[in-house]
């Protein structure tokens, strides 16, 4: 079955193209005093988890711009196919492009072939192509979404290795969210998930050790990974300074797709207890005058604006 | 052999005197600044220990340390003890340079023995102690050779549990939970999120963070080991517990196969 590819081959090796074009705007830029525009990075947290029936991903929403919040509420979970989400860390054009084009392309592939998108062709098609530009591209990314084959979760490097996980991290708040899923990840694996605890707490006891010696890996309830991603994010917003505002999550299984954004609103911007506005008559009027503007009127014309 | 030119014999020793010469030892010798060597500074920390973790809790203070001096990226000295027992009122922990910190150690237990001579029933406080190692601090770097250390200071005195920090530029402050090196991005969030839900500690609960934070950084710092030692400062005096392993749990393995 040969499937012609509707994809353009990319010509292999590194283009040194736009490198040119760079030292030159330096060159340019630099000679007369001006800096060229910083890239807007992401310093981000972000984290998935594989669960029992699916995988959980989660995002912070700070963009900064150097030292300053560039926006208070960016999406950084990308739409890679209906079944496959891909968090992204390190510079947000990159990530953005990245995941917009892969998705592009997976979706002609997907139609191509007739099948519903695997999480390992994500994978291949991202890290092949951050490769081929050796790192240039500062993408650092989180790839997770259930198949055919069931869920998988993935984290991409900027220079293209990748990982195949049940849990990762990126992104500079990465040390502190994997210090949440070191810590409490094999935890959860044997704790009876809460729906069993209310019918009988005797119950519960005595299946945990069952569920410990019989072989089968209890891997997380969907609400306990939800959890433990809000955690582990909630420790990157805390405690690493690229990282803040809320915290979104996805939620992907084989029935369901759950896009919460946000799923938690950790830091609301607080609100103003006094009116700051001066009333009129708080400064005294001494002298008016009015002085009429002799303006004459030539055209008129409308312009409408294009709110599409 | 040849018995027309007689050869000199060869000189018994060089640079030293001379038969029959009158002789000045180092007269007038070679000028001064070739033979002095120049003044070096430390320019990095040859072996040295990662983090040292500091809690305070109700009635104490505990600070842990593992027991391990790498050479750059070689495990070398794996039972080596980086926590120091000040007085009974006082311990600190040190990561950074182990010369220094050996150096350190003979300073202040010297401090220590002096003072107890004095006989005046006064001992140093924690914070006397962070006090004076502060201004140490700052004053080797201000003169360009720090001792290449970052310190956690914990005790207990009056009623009242101390955890300071102080390191080799000198910045120092005082903090419920305290981490070094790796430990500040690894342990510390867990730490701070432990205190901020329970207001404090007991001693259980604080013995118990300590040891899932030296796991954690067991498994995420490459420069750790899995024997530490904890130092705990209670109104009965200073206690140094180890050397304790940390057990590693590798479920996980079965779920990871390759790379993609």
């Amino acid at each position: 079955m040969a499937a012609v590819s509707v994809l353009q081959a990319p010509s292999g090796g590194f283009s040194f193209d736009n490198c040119a074009r760079n030292s030159l705007l330096e060159a340019e830029l630099g000679g007369k005093g001006q800096r060229l525009p910083a890239a807007r990075k992401t310093g981000t947290t972000i984290a998935g988890v594989v669960f029992k029936d699916g995988v959980v991903l989660g995002a912070d929403t700070r963009a900064t711009e150097g030292m300053i919040v560039a926006d208070k509420n960016c999406s950084k979970i990308h739409f890679i196919s209906p079944n496959i989400y891909c968090c992204g860390a390190g510079t947000a054009a990159d990530t953005d492009m990245t995941t917009q084009l892969i998705s592009s392309n997976l979706e002609l592939h997907s139609l191509s072939t007739g099948r519903l998108p695997r999480v390992a062709t994500a994978n291949r098609m991202l890290k092949q192509m951050l490769f081929r530009y050796q790192g240039y591209i500062g993408a650092a990314l989180v790839l997770g979404g259930v198949d055919i084959t069931g869920p998988h979760l993935y984290s991409i490097h900027p220079h293209g290795s990748t990982d195949k996980l049940p849990y990762v991290t990126m992104g500079s708040g990465s040390l502190a969210a994997m210090a949440v899923f070191e810590d409490k990840y094999k935890q959860d694996m044997e704790e009876a998930p809460e729906e069993m605890s209310v019918s009988g707490g005797v119950c519960v006891c005595l299946s945990a050790p069952t569920i410990w010696f019989s072989c089968v890996l209890t891997l997380l309830q969907e609400e306990e990974a939800k959890q433990l991603v809000r955690d582990a994010i909630a420790a990157g917003i805390y405690n690493d300074l690229g990282s803040g505002s809320n915290i979104d999550i996805c939620v992907i299984s084989k029935n369901k797709l759950d896009f919460l954004r946000p799923y938690d609103v950790a830091n609301r911007k607080g609100n103003r207890y006094g009116r700051y506005k001066c009333e009129k008559g708080t400064t005294a009027v001494l002298t008016e005058n009015v002085a009429l503007l002799e303006i004459e009127v030539l055209d008129e014309t409308v312009q409408t604006m294009d709110t599409s | 052999m040849e018995t027309g030119t007689a050869r000199a014999p060869p000189p018994f020793w060089a640079g030293g005197p001379a038969p029959g010469q009158t002789y000045i030892p180092g007269w007038p010798g070679p000028a001064p600044a070739a033979t002095v060597l120049p003044f070096t500074r430390t320019l990095s920390p040859m072996v040295t220990g990662t983090s040292v973790l500091g809690v305070k809790f109700d009635g104490g203070a505990i600070v842990a340390a593992d027991m391990m001096g790498s050479y750059g990226s070689l495990a070398r000295f794996r039972g080596i003890s980086r926590l120091l027992k000040v007085n009974d009122t006082t311990m600190l922990g040190a990561s950074g340079d182990y010369a220094d910190f050996q150096y350190l150690s003979q300073v202040i237990d010297q401090m220590v023995i002096d003072e107890e001579l004095l006989g005046d029933g006064h001992s140093y406080s924690p914070k006397a102690i962070h006090s004076w190692l502060t201004r140490v601090m700052y004053n080797r770097r201000s003169k360009i050779n720090p001792l290449w250390n970052t310190v956690v200071i914990g005790g207990f005195y009056n009623g009242e549990s101390f955890l300071g920090y102080v390191d080799m530029l000198g910045v120092a402050y005082e903090a419920p939970t305290l981490a070094t090196g790796y430990g500040a991005y690894l342990a510390q969030p867990l730490m701070r999120e432990v205190l901020e839900k329970k207001g404090s500690l007991t001693q259980e609960e604080a013995r118990d963070l300590i040891e899932r934070c030296m796991r954690i950084l067991y498994y995420r710092d490459s420069r750790s080991f899995n024997r530490y030692e904890v130092a705990i400062a209670t109104e009965k005096g200073v206690e140094v517990e180890g050397p304790l392993t940390l057990e590693a749990n590798w479920d996980i393995a079965h779920l990871v196969s390759g790379f993609e």
